[in-house]
């Protein structure tokens, strides 16, 4: 980074163009360029689909609000608005209350090993949807599923108890795999809020019920309400569950409706897209809100005092009740479905675990899986896929963040929200679009890796941007003043002086991005082609397939080797001092 | 009224050991008088106001109030906070952000398990807002609150129970200077007004100082002296208190002799010997350091007579508005004395020093403290005040 702002020295070499100056705009041009690119097209071509036919070698596309028609004159659809609503607002409801619960355990009374349990918390987000809910059918089905098969043994009926196989089943293992997303954000909400407003309320005489309905969960609102909104989002959008246990029995959401109109024969795109604007529709009011919601319970955050954690609350006896509510939490999203799946890959044909089983036991399993000839290229191209987007994200993000937070730019809250775009779109749909996108513009990228690489770029883009916001706002204005006094160039200045201070945040993000994306399939799935499927994928099809003792060696290795790339992470990660990862 | 004893409170820190916050602490506040609690930053205040609370258990002790024990180790007796019934003011205020100043106030006749009717809830909260200025803010957004606003309703909601006892938290030191003082007054007012049993934290001196019955200097988690106002900064009973309350010299010296006084000795020090006080009985050959105050070194061009009397030179002058701070040297060392204006004695000339015996406090070295012994004292120059919460 030679280049030094001219108009700083005195030495003469003012007289030269002002190379400092363009090298930042073009730094600056470059990111903004490519963030709407990413953001935009998609989004246009989408609205441009849902209105017109489907291209052909032989017919060109032409204008119809057909699909629209197809979409809503039906008596379906009513059935698909509800069922889609239904099964989002009681997967939000449900994750929400097991994790504002455990939340509350974790950071206000004196449940026995909670700081274990904090840390073990993060286990969940490391098993991807697609394996929580598969270990989830092998739990819960009404034929095979063990929880079933024990509960019929124990009580000898032949009942089915527990039938994953509906809505509720439905709502109980997405609402399941969202809870901690729902204990994270709650665990910050309690933890953001000064314990004096609590102590002060005690003080006056309330007591435990008064303080948590008077002040704690009226100070909480604006943040439960941005939670429940988030969890409703990812709920409506998401992709594995109403795919793997709705479609089956013949109960459609959106995001299910969308990808069978795609695998249609012929494939109604048209049909897909004027589902998708839809759903899109829904899920951009869900998020306009809850920004909104977010910003302004920051209102309330800056009456806070010095940062001193209360005293948790005395249990008592029932101390014991909340360790166990922790114990069940855990065996079920953790060590039931891990070990569902490490029993029926240790298997020649799934069966249910019985003595004349367990005389079986064989590795055949992870001998196929390790043999399966895209084995190899798919966990390559995971990885690259992972670490290249993770990468080219934060350091595009930082430039980003660095134009919100630190110019006065006109126009930057545009840009902060262009990033911020892709949020609102459900993977599903983001598949769709680029599809549709590269489909009529054609630069080659189309069944490459490329194509999945500008979609991951797409849908992670909001997170490393938040994770760069937050470090950013930490950095003062002063250090980069300071910089630009001693004679630096902006671009020195960027990466000498700006990026080492955002490496909390940029690692952080980084590792995160890493781990949504190995874990990523909603858009994978319409994009993949022989030849570039990745991790997700293949599990997929050997479901697809019906190899589910394939299927569930996979699972093992594939939730083993995360787990150990997480520790890794995170070990990496405290070297760096990045608190969570 | 409020009696506290031999208490203790520890806290686990980051690596689970062990923080002893406050050890062996033990004071009675007799009915409607307003105790403080002095110290630097992290000796403990908060967490003795918070045991009295009842929002920190304390590992051992005894705290009873009107009578009634509120917490006893030996008895295993622990009433918690919100049946305590005290008033507290918090360093953050802690407003409620989603009420308004009525709503905030009203909060603690609401709650109560003895119900009363709207009318009378209505009646009692104003007449507190009345007693803080507030009343005419009845109907305003918590947020939309001043400091200063935001510092009386707290107290308004401190006071609206009518507690046997208020705890003050440093209620003063997120304001700014001038409205610090005038909150001072205020606080004074209403406290001698509704002769409320009061225990105050704070870190400033002259805080203490001017509001207190009786003050409490603690460090390190221990109380070091009791004793009011005048008796703390006139007769500091070690040097921790004299150096932390006020500003002051200190001279290392030996007592050479007891007068026939009561009280009072001779002591030699580097730069000369005098009489001085000696609250502890003095011995002769005992090690102590003397503390005077920079206001009770009289200063004057010519020789005057009585005891106590030293020559040096003027060093150096600081002009203060309402008084000035010389600097005189005597021999290698600085004295520091703070004078009238008038003074107008230029720097270099020679200049007479006379302190009163009464005011020459000879303060005993404990023995084992070996780093205040050893330490070059030179502690002259005024002392910067901490701020720290
Ligand atoms: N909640 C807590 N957890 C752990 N240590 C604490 C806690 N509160 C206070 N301490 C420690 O106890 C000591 C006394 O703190 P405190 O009573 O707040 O001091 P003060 O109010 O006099 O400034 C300090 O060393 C502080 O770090
Ligand atoms: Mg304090």
């Amino acid at each position: 980074m030679e280049a030094v702002d001219q108009s700083t020295t005195l030495d003469g070499r003012s007289a030269l163009p002002r190379r400092g100056f363009d090298f930042k705009w073009l730094i600056i041009g470059g990111c903004v360029i490519l963030v709407a690119y990413f953001a935009l097209i998609p989004l246009f071509f989408l609205l441009w689909q849902s209105f017109f036919t489907p291209q052909t070698a032989t017919q060109p596309a032409v204008f119809t609000l057909d699909n629209y028609r197809t979409a809503y004159s039906s008596s379906e659809t009513i059935r698909l608005f509800l069922n889609s609503l239904q099964f989002a607002i009681g997967t939000a409801l449900f994750s929400f209350c097991l994790g504002t619960l455990l939340a509350w355990m974790n950071e206000r009374t004196n449940t026995p090993f909670k700081s274990l349990f904090f840390a073990l918390s993060i286990i969940p987000l490391i098993i991807p949807g697609v394996l929580f809910t598969v270990s989830w059918i092998l739990l819960g089905s009404p034929k095979i599923g063990l929880i079933n098969l024990a509960l019929q043994k124990v009580f000898e009926t032949d009942y089915v108890f527990f039938n994953v196989y509906s809505l509720w089943g439905m709502i109980w293992v997405d609402g399941l795999h969202y809870s901690p997303m729902a204990f994270l954000i709650m665990t910050a909400a309690f933890r953001s809020m000064d314990p004096a407003l609590e102590e002060s309320a005690m003080m006056s005489g309330a007591n435990v019920l008064q303080v948590a309905w008077r002040i704690t969960l009226k100070l909480s609102w604006p943040a439960i309400f941005a939670t429940l909104l988030i969890l409703f989002v990812r709920a409506i959008e998401s992709f594995e569950v109403p795919a793997l246990l709705g479609l089956p029995v013949g109960i459609q959401v959106f995001t299910s409706s969308i990808y069978q109109a795609i695998h249609h024969y012929p494939s109604q795109i048209g049909l897909a897209s004027a589902y998708a604007v839809t759903l899109l529709a829904i899920t951009t009011v869900g998020v306009y809100f809850q920004s909104r919601l977010s910003s302004q319970g920051s209102k309330y955050s800056t009456m806070t005092g010095k940062g001193y954690r209360p005293r948790p609350m005395d249990l008592g006896p029932w101390r014991f009740l909340t360790a166990g509510i922790f114990i069940l939490y855990f065996l079920l999203i953790v060590v039931l479905p891990f070990l569902v799946l490490l029993w029926s890959s240790l298997q020649r044909f799934y069966s249910v675990p019985s003595w004349a089983a367990l005389q079986n036991l064989t590795l055949d399993a992870y001998r196929f899986v390790l043999t399966y000839p895209t084995m190899t290229q798919s966990v390559w191209n995971s990885l690259v896929l992972a670490l290249g987007s993770a990468t080219i994200i934060m350091l595009v993000t930082s430039v980003i963040c660095w134009i919100v937070v630190k110019t006065k730019i006109p126009g930057r809250w545009l840009l902060d929200n262009l990033a911020s775009l892709p949020m609102v779109f459900p993977g599903l749909v983001l598949g769709l679009s680029i599809m549709i996108f590269y489909l009529n513009f054609d630069i080659g990228i189309y069944g490459t890796l490329w194509i999945m690489f500008a979609a991951y770029i797409t849908r992670f883009l909001p997170y490393g941007l938040r994770y760069n916001t937050t470090s950013m706002l930490q950095i003062h204005k002063e250090l980069e003043e300071s910089a630009a006094m001693s004679g630096a160039s902006w671009g020195t200045t960027f990466w000498r002086v700006i990026l080492p201070l955002l490496k909390p945040g940029l690692v952080a993000g980084w590792i995160y991005i890493v781990i949504v994306s190995i874990r990523e399939l909603s858009s994978s799935i319409l994009l993949y082609s022989p030849g570039t499927e990745v991790v997700s994928i293949v599990i997929w099809e050997l479901w697809e397939n019906g190899q589910y003792v394939e299927l569930s060696a996979l699972g093992v290795l594939f939730i083993v080797g995360l787990f150990i790339l997480v520790m890794l992470a995170q070990f990496v990660g405290k070297k760096f001092g990045v608190k969570e990862a | 009224m409020l009696r506290v004893e031999k208490l203790s409170t520890e806290y686990p820190n980051e690596y689970g050991q062990i923080v002893k916050a406050a050890q062996d602490v033990t004071f009675e506040v007799p009915e409607g008088k307003l105790f403080t609690l002095l110290g630097p930053s992290g000796c403990g205040k908060t967490t003795t106001l918070r045991s009295i609370a009842g929002l920190e258990r304390p590992r051992v002790g005894e705290i009873a109030v009107g009578g009634q024990v509120v917490y006893s180790s030996s008895k295993n007796i622990f009433i918690a906070p919100n049946r305590r019934g005290f008033g507290m003011v918090f360093q953050s205020y802690a407003i409620w952000p989603h009420m308004n100043v009525f709503q905030n106030a009203a909060f603690p006749l609401e709650v109560r398990s003895k119900r009363r009717s709207r009318k009378e809830i209505e009646e009692q909260v104003m007449r507190v807002l009345r007693a803080v200025a507030l009343d005419h803010l009845a109907d305003r957004e918590a947020t939309k609150l001043s400091g200063g606003q935001q510092q009386r309703l707290a107290l308004a909601r401190a006071l609206v129970m009518q507690p046997p006892l208020l705890l003050l938290d440093e209620p003063l030191s997120n304001l700014d200077a001038k409205l610090r003082e005038r909150m001072r007054f205020e606080l004074k007012r209403l406290q001698r007004e509704l002769k409320l049993t009061t225990v105050y934290v704070t870190h400033d001196q002259s805080e203490a100082l001017a509001l207190s019955h009786e003050i409490a200097v603690m460090s390190e988690g221990h109380i070091i002296q009791i004793g009011s106002p005048r008796d703390i900064y006139e007769r500091p009973r070690n040097k921790f208190v004299a150096d932390f309350v006020g500003t002051t010299n200190f001279l290392d010296g030996v007592i050479t002799a007891i007068e026939a006084e009561e009280g009072y000795c001779r002591v030699r020090t580097e730069v000369g010997e005098l009489k001085a006080y000696a609250a502890d009985t003095p011995r002769v050959g005992k090690k102590v350091a003397l503390s005077i105050r920079p206001e009770d070194i009289e200063l004057s061009e010519e020789r005057q007579e009585g005891v106590n009397v030293w020559q040096g030179t003027v060093d150096a002058k600081v002009f203060l508005g309402e008084y000035l701070d010389f600097q005189v040297k005597l021999k290698e060392r600085l004295l520091l004395a703070r004078v009238h204006p008038s003074l107008k004695t230029p720097v270099g000339k020679p200049i007479y020093l006379r302190m009163n015996p009464e005011k020459c406090i000879a303060i005993e070295e404990p023995a084992a403290s070996t780093s205040a012994e050893n330490a070059p004292v030179a502690a002259v120059a005024p002392k910067v005040q901490s701020y720290a919460g």
